[in-house]
């Protein structure tokens, strides 16, 4: 299925959050997420279906003023 | 002074961006002897290191970080972005942007108000950037806020304090709210005079981010922090119109005609 991440295309097996975060490289990063513009804390990514078409925000912390 | 309970000896809250390297930041930072440090978060991709490694570099400083939600233009993104910070971070803290003008980065005080409301009630220790209005810092005050943030000048204008007797009117309507100018200074004496006027900090940083020489304006920022905070518990002057002699005239020599 094919989800966008950060408004970029990627094709991933159907499964979860946490499933696709590790097969896009993000595995054991400090990152926050949010799907289709909803927070999904770190513990409900195993348990986050994603679905086709979804939009996946993933942030990690950046200078700031 | 105490920003929700915490209690921090230095009246210096600076910013981390825009510094031409990591290196630069972290000497900057010490140098002002900020104990608080804003932050933000920005997509990355798989690929990137960029966060992970600024992460590290503001851990081994020490300092305590408040994020922010800088850029964002609505209620729903300004809180979403807050979720996300509170688990990166691994903090409460939160200051609030919601911008209502692109120009001027002017908060939109109505959105800043709702998000406010939203954020204390799911515990959030709301820090938020507004105006010196002063219907707006009660709406706040009501919503939750226990620090009120309202700004110098546009963010990275350089202008300085913008509303004086705004800002002095707010100090005397909220006595007990630490009060904290942030954004629009430029050079030390603006902090100074923020200082002066009773506020309890100032928080900025592209005055020393992007100045010739970030480290020493780091500590140029500190020692004016101190010079105006002590000035006001010194109790200064109020300004007259006239002339008031300085040297006593009592006793002064009968010379002339």
């Amino acid at each position: 299925m094919r989800i966008f991440l950060n408004d970029d295309a990627h094709d991933v097996e159907p499964g979860t959050l946490a499933g696709a975060l590790e097969a896009l490289g993000y595995g054991g990063r400090k990152i926050a997420t949010a799907v289709n513009g909803r927070f999904v804390a770190a513990p409900a990514r195993p348990v986050t279906p994603l679905s086709d078409g979804d939009r996946v925000e993933v942030v990690a912390p950046m200078q700031g003023g | 002074m105490s920003f929700y309970g915490v209690e921090l000896s230095s009246r210096l809250l600076l910013g981390t961006a825009r510094y031409l390297s990591p290196a630069i930041l972290a000497e900057a930072i010490k140098a002002s002897g900020a104990e608080v440090v804003t932050v933000s978060l920005r997509r990355e991709s798989g690929g990137e290191r960029a966060g992970q490694s600024f992460w590290s570099l503001v851990r081994a400083l020490g300092v305590r970080v408040l994020p922010n939600t800088a850029g964002c233009h609505s209620v729903k993104e300004a809180v979403t972005t807050a979720h996300m910070a509170r688990e990166l971070f691994d903090t409460t803290w939160i200051k609030l942007e919601v911008i209502g003008d692109a120009d001027t980065l002017q908060p939109d005080v109505f959105g800043l108000v709702e998000a406010a409301r939203i954020l204390s009630e799911d515990g959030f220790e709301v820090f938020p950037y507004t105006t010196e209005d002063l219907v707006v810092a009660d709406r706040l005050v009501e919503a939750g806020c226990r620090v009120l943030m309202p700004w110098g000048a546009p963010i990275g204008s350089a202008r300085g304090l913008n509303n004086v007797y705004g800002l002095k009117s707010l100090r005397a309507h909220f006595p007990d709210i630490p009060l904290v100018v942030d954004a629009g200074l430029g050079v030390p004496s603006h902090a100074a005079a923020a200082m002066e006027l009773g506020y309890d900090a100032v928080l900025l940083n592209t005055a020393v981010a992007e100045a010739g020489d970030p480290v020493a304006m780091a500590r140029a920022f500190a020692l004016a922090v101190e010079a105006g905070r002590t000035a006001y518990l010194a109790q200064p002057l109020e300004p007259r119109d006239m002339a008031a002699p300085s040297t006593p005239t009592i006793g002064k020599a009968a010379l002339g005609d």
